[in-house]
């Protein structure tokens, strides 16, 4: 099981929670920099792998992370995941959001953190893996982004 | 209207939207609070009017600032409406918004079940999808149990996007709501084998999460996920059920040794390092679980070391961390072949990643044998000295006593060795583990009975070298070692050379520096040390040392009489009334030594932590009972106990009072004043002699400040270094006498037949430096060998431990002898609502092969098999699969039906015995379709509710249950699982309950705590047999 995922950039600022256990406001606050803590002091060249914090989980969990140029991605895992798959599915979440924003970067998941949310639903639901195939992530995604819009326009079309 | 829809709409094009929000926080750096709270203002604004987008954008932002650290469960109920809407766009955001901050607390939850029950059957796929991810955030049991029938339902739709997310969430709703998971499971268990490998991977997933908690109950998946091992290519599914056979295997050795070959081709064939990674692991787990009864596995194991090495020699740091992970898996069972390694984990010491440091000291750990373990420890002390920042300098220190104390200080041969390991220890700078050093040192003072002398030499060493630990207040936490030092001098106080100097040392005035408990220890010793001193100068006529010792405890104590800590105060003002008495007898010539030993006489023994909880309950025992008659509750209140004491306490006080005259006080008041004239520590109440300290200026005193940042040599003290060499030494000298031995022997068996070599030197032919008796820690008689001292009786997954094979109560059983075992299960169909759904599973219990079975249902006025088109209404229906031996499959039949019935069905089976011979039979059962199959949970709201009820359309009936006690919350929860009832509202002591049949009749429960049930229906013999059911449910229970 996943009971938490994160992203924060180089400062520690969060771009995107999800947790999959209840934690109060503060808390989560409290985990988010408490990890960074962690992670941010750690070399790019030393491993992914990090025993977890004092606040999440405790001797079962690990915390699994990359780092790409801004971002930190970190996910909280169990000992049911494979450590290497989970990186494996860190990496397939960070190629979908590029096939989903072109290019992403920092300010897309700034500015459409529903949107990045939307995405991660479709590949972790619940602490637990969905899908790991990037083509249908992505299709699954615009499939109900056209919804959207079609809904959008149906919606300005009564006024017209 | 169109005039406000159009207002409505074109305000919201001025509102702020998540964008414009995110932006104008970035624009308010210095004062983002501010600026935030005048948007939650305007946010709540929004979340009041009428116009569903203007809310939905409110909720969106409301999403984003929760994610900033603001609580945003006022806007809960906004959420639920939003979560309503028609539109997907809208419900998106409000399910989202749900999933980021529900949780069981929230209470509106209760008016999403509705909702939520509405979007799962809602034709839209996406609209069901939103539902089920959100719901998996924030379930609860009441959802999970409202719910689980439908999502049951989802679980064989047809869109596989659906299915999918249906198996995922079921582990949710398991959790939430176990009595789900029996009826659920062969459904699930069907879903491993779907045509759409997302759909198959959930399933896996599901499994492996229930499996990992209740391994016992899902082995007889396991010839079901060989064949899926077998024949899955997809890599993230196979680590999983690789994974899964890692937590089977240890409960079923059978399956260990039929996995190692599939798995072992694997390692060679794959290229994908997460795979190979975990069938490493499983091998590992298999072979340790094989460990006792399979000696022929080492090619397995050398496969694994050699693997293993492969990834922790690479450069991927990552590859390099597993590697060391799984490598400690093979040192539990396989020691030899790691300690091979020995070279490169130790090179993994050096490595500059902290993770991968730590996971090369659990290595080694397990890697020490009494041969190596001196020259690990020499080699961890080293990094000790070289080691950066205290954090991992404090896991080297605590993993060198791990690796030292394991087991019992099994692999230590020389304690005077680790002893002197410990002092050295105590020399590390700003170490947080002082205490951890110190139990260590009681431990073996204690419980190694001929190191003792060798201890209390060290321990006096340490305490009169006291100031070179304190002397720098940041390392005060190594302080803790003088509480030991003090206990084991005074307590073994009889090997000290010098007692006197001992004493000396520990009474000096820095001792009030110490923290308040050490003091306290140093004060009690103080005490033994001068009952040993005694002792010593015993017989002597006319002791000039006894009585100096006496003087220097006398003059020294009193600085300890006024420690501001009370234990500290205590000890020392009892201890030293006591000399001064001792004194006046020594001045007497009496002697006393005797009588003061008498006071430290007696052996502590160490005592097992789990002793107490050990100890049994002596039979005849109830502590529950009550050991007085309780007082009956009329009487408690009225009378106050209390004053039973109250009463008689004053008299007692009083005629103690009289008895001490005034005479007896004016004396006493005079040697108060005697005592206090004397004693130069005494503050005195006239201003003349308040200065005490005055006489020589103390701020001339120069102060020499010790810099301690490089690790002293305490004088005095030997290295473990040299421990090192002279085992070395012995060790050959010992190897050197025993070859002669064994030459001699040889010499004498020449004649007889040959004997092999011994070979290398084996682990018990290392004797230990010192004959040492471990004294094992003490247990009370009769205590219990228990091994469930460490489980945790809150977790949840224990309620999901389930025998899945036992019989299931909840369906129905059929078994015909030897042949087939049948197990169905009725539910309404949602899709079709004149028809029920029955699903047969069918497990063949003979030892042949079942082929071409076919269901002959005889079609009843009330019930018709649905056959395909064109049957005739006799035909029967072909079980489209044949069933191996141990086997079992399902099947759904679809019965359109009118009302409650028994239908017969029949069997033709052809047994094949075996190529040519085969056998035909015949079996006749009854499926029994009881009248809740026909009950759809319906969802019904309270006002819909009272008006029906007042129609007066519904003739009612009750019923009463009887011995039923259970709470009231598993009751409804029973009836709305097994009955297909949904709770309407639920008001203090009772509840009202409503369901609908497939012909629409309505049917109505209102249960009370009282367990009597009100029952009202428009089908009066549905009502009949609807209260029969429940009854029955109940007293199976």
């Amino acid at each position: 099981m996943i009971k938490a995922i994160l992203i924060f950039n180089n400062h520690g600022k969060p771009r995107l929670i999800r947790f999959y256990q209840y934690f109060a406001e503060d808390m989560q606050q409290q985990i988010i920099r408490e990890t960074f803590h962690l992670v941010s002091k750690r070399d790019d060249n030393v491993c992914n792998f990090l025993e977890g914090g004092s606040l999440i989980g405790g001797s079962d969990y690990k915390l699994i992370y990359r780092h790409y140029a801004t971002l930190y991605f970190v996910f909280c895992v169990d000992s049911s995941e494979s450590e290497l798959g989970i990186l494996d599915l860190i990496q397939v979440f960070v190629e979908t959001l590029d096939k989903c924003f072109e290019n992403v970067c920092e300010l897309d998941l700034i500015f459409h953190m529903d949107k990045v949310h939307y995405i991660l639903q479709e590949v972790v639901m619940g602490g637990m893996v969905l899908e790991t195939n990037m083509n249908e992530i992505v299709a699954q995604v615009e499939l109900q982004n056209r919804m959207e819009k079609s809904e959008v326009r149906t919606f300005l079309n009564s006024f017209l | 209207m169109a005039l406000k829809i159009v207002k409505g709409s074109i305000d919201r094009m001025f509102d702020k939207n998540l964008q414009d929000l995110v932006r104008g926080i970035r624009n308010h750096k210095d004062d983002e609070a501010k600026y935030i709270s005048t948007c939650i203002d305007e946010i709540k604004q929004e979340l009041k009017q009428d116009n569903i987008a203007v809310k939905a954008n409110a909720v969106c932002k409301l999403t984003y600032l929760q994610m900033l650290g603001y609580d945003v469960s006022w806007a809960a109920f906004n959420i639920v409406e939003v979560m309503s809407s028609s539109k997907f766009t809208y419900k998106r955001i409000g399910y989202l918004a749900a999933s980021q901050c529900f949780h069981e607390g929230t209470d509106v939850i209760m008016l999403t079940t509705n909702q939520i029950r509405k979007d799962l059957s809602s034709p839209n796929q996406y609209d069901t999808g939103v539902a089920l991810t959100g719901l998996s955030c924030f379930v609860t049991p009441d959802l999970a149990r409202d719910l689980a029938n439908d999502i049951m339902t989802l679980m064989s739709h047809t869109k596989p996007y659906i299915r999918k997310k249906a198996v995922l969430i079921m582990y949710k709703v398991f959790l939430k709501y176990p009595e789900s998971l029996r009826p659920a499971f062969p459904r699930l268990k069907e879903k491993l084998e779907d045509p759409d490998p997302g759909v198959q991977s959930a399933a896996v997933n599901v499994i492996c999460e229930l499996a990992r908690r209740n391994p016992k109950n899902y082995l007889s998946l396991a010839p079901l996920f060989f064949k899926l091992m077998t024949s899955s290519t997809n890599n993230w599914v196979l680590i999983k059920i690789i994974k899964l056979f890692g937590a089977l295997t240890p409960l079923e050795p059978r399956l260990g040794k039929k996995l190692i070959e599939p798995l072992t081709n694997l390692i060679h064939s794959t290229s994908a390092m997460s795979l190979l990674y975990e069938c490493v692991n499983t091998v590992i787990a298999v072979l340790i679980s094989l460990s006792s009864g399979m000696p022929n596995h080492s090619a397995s194991i050398q496969l694994c070391v050699q693997k293993l090495r492969i990834l922790i020699e690479d450069s991927d740091q990552n590859l390099k961390y597993l590697g060391l992970l799984a490598m400690s898996k093979i040192l539990k069972t396989h020691p030899k072949s790691v300690q091979s390694h020995k070279d490169l984990i130790l090179q993994c010491l050096d490595d500059k990643d902290e993770s991968i440091r730590l996971r090369a000291l659990d290595l080694l750990y397990g890697m020490v044998s009494k041969k190596n373990l001196m020259e690990i420890v020499k080699k961890l002390m080293l990094h000790v000295d070289k080691a950066e920042g205290t954090t991992y300098r404090d896991e080297l220190l605590t993993k060198i006593i791990d690796i030292c104390s394991q087991s019992n200080f099994q692999y230590i041969t020389n304690f005077e060795w680790y002893i002197s390991i410990l002092v050295e220890l105590t020399r590390l700078e700003g170490t947080r583990h002082g205490h951890l050093i110190a139990s260590q040192m009681l431990d073996v003072a204690i419980r190694v009975k001929a190191i003792r002398g060798f201890a209390v030499a060290q321990m006096a060493t340490l305490l009169d070298n006291a100031h070179l630990l304190t002397g720098n207040t940041q390392r005060n936490g190594i302080c803790e070692v003088l509480y030991a030092a003090a206990w084991i001098c005074g307590e073994f106080s009889e090997h000290l050379e010098d007692p006197m100097q001992t004493l000396e040392a520990m009474l000096r005035p820095k001792v009030a520096t110490l923290p308040g408990h050490i003091q306290a220890v140093y004060v009690q010793n103080a005490a033994k040390l001068f009952a040993t001193v005694l002792r010593k100068h015993d017989g002597e006529t006319e002791s000039q040392a006894a009585q100096e010792t006496s003087q220097l405890l006398i003059d020294r104590l009193p600085l300890f009489v006024q420690s501001a800590n009370l234990e500290v105060q205590e000890r020392a003002s009892c201890i030293l009334q006591l000399v001064k008495y001792i004194q006046k007898l020594q001045q007497k010539n009496v002697e006393v030594a005797e009588e003061v030993t008498a006071l430290f006489a007696g052996e502590l023994n160490p005592v097992a932590p789990k002793a107490q909880k050990k100890v049994p309950i002596p039979e005849g025992l109830d502590l529950d009972a009550w050991i007085n008659e309780p007082p009956s509750e009329s009487e408690s209140e009225d009378e106050k106990p209390k004053a039973v004491f109250a009463k008689e306490e004053p008299k007692h006080s009083r005629s103690r009072h009289t008895e001490v005259d005034e005479k007896e006080l004016a004396r006493r008041r005079e040697v108060r004043k005697q005592e206090q004239a004397n004693n130069p520590f005494y503050i005195k109440a006239s201003p003349s002699s308040q200065k005490v300290y005055d006489a020589p200026g103390v701020e001339h005193i120069p102060v020499v400040q010790i810099d301690l940042s490089v690790p002293l040599k305490v004088p005095g003290m030997p290295m473990s270094d040299q421990y090192l060499k002279l085992e070395v030494e012995r060790r050959q000298k010992e190897k050197a006498e025993r070859k002669k031995k064994e030459k001699k022997k040889k010499r004498e068996k020449r004649g007889k037949e040959r004997k092999a070599d011994s070979g290398p030197e084996s682990e018990e032919d290392i004797t230990p430096a010192h004959q040492v008796d471990i004294v094992t820690e003490e247990m009370p008689e009769n205590a219990l060998p228990s091994d469930d001292d460490d489980k945790d009786p809150n977790d949840p997954h224990k309620a999901l431990d389930i025998d899945l094979d036992k019989y299931v109560p909840y369906c129905r059983h059929l078994q015909f002898i030897h042949v087939l075992h049948i197990v169905y299960d009725i539910q309404g169909n949602h899709q079709d609502e004149s028809k029920v759904v029955v699903s047969v599973i069918f497990e063949n219990k003979s030892d042949s092969f079942l082929k071409s079975m076919e269901f002959n249902v005889l079609d009843s006025l009330n019930s018709k098999l649905q056959r395909p088109e064109g049957a005739g209404a006799h035909d029967s229906l072909t079980v489209p699969f044949q069933l191996p031996p141990g086997q079992d499959t399902h099947a759904f039949l679809f019965v359109s039906s009118v009302s409650v019935s028994i239908v017969a069905v029949c069997i033709d089976c052809f047994l094949m015995q075996s190529d040519e011979s085969s056998t035909h039979e015949k079996l006749d059962f009854k499926l029994h379709f009881t009248c809740t199959s026909y009950l759809i949970t319906t969802p019904c709201y309270s006002d819909a509710y009272a008006k029906l009820l007042e129609s007066g359309d519904l003739k009612g009936s009750s019923l009463r249950l009887e011995g039923i006690n259970m709470p009231f919350h598993h009751l409804l929860a029973r009836i709305c699982f097994h009955h297909h009832f949904s709770v309407v509202e639920r008001i203090d002591s009772c509840a009202s309950m409503y369901s609908r049949s497939i012909q629409g009749h309505h049917v109505c429960l209102l249960v009370k705590t009282t367990v009597s049930i009100d029952a009202k229906c428009d089908e009066p013999s549905l009502l009949g047999n609807v209260l029969d059911e429940i009854k029955q449910t109940f007293s199976k229970c």
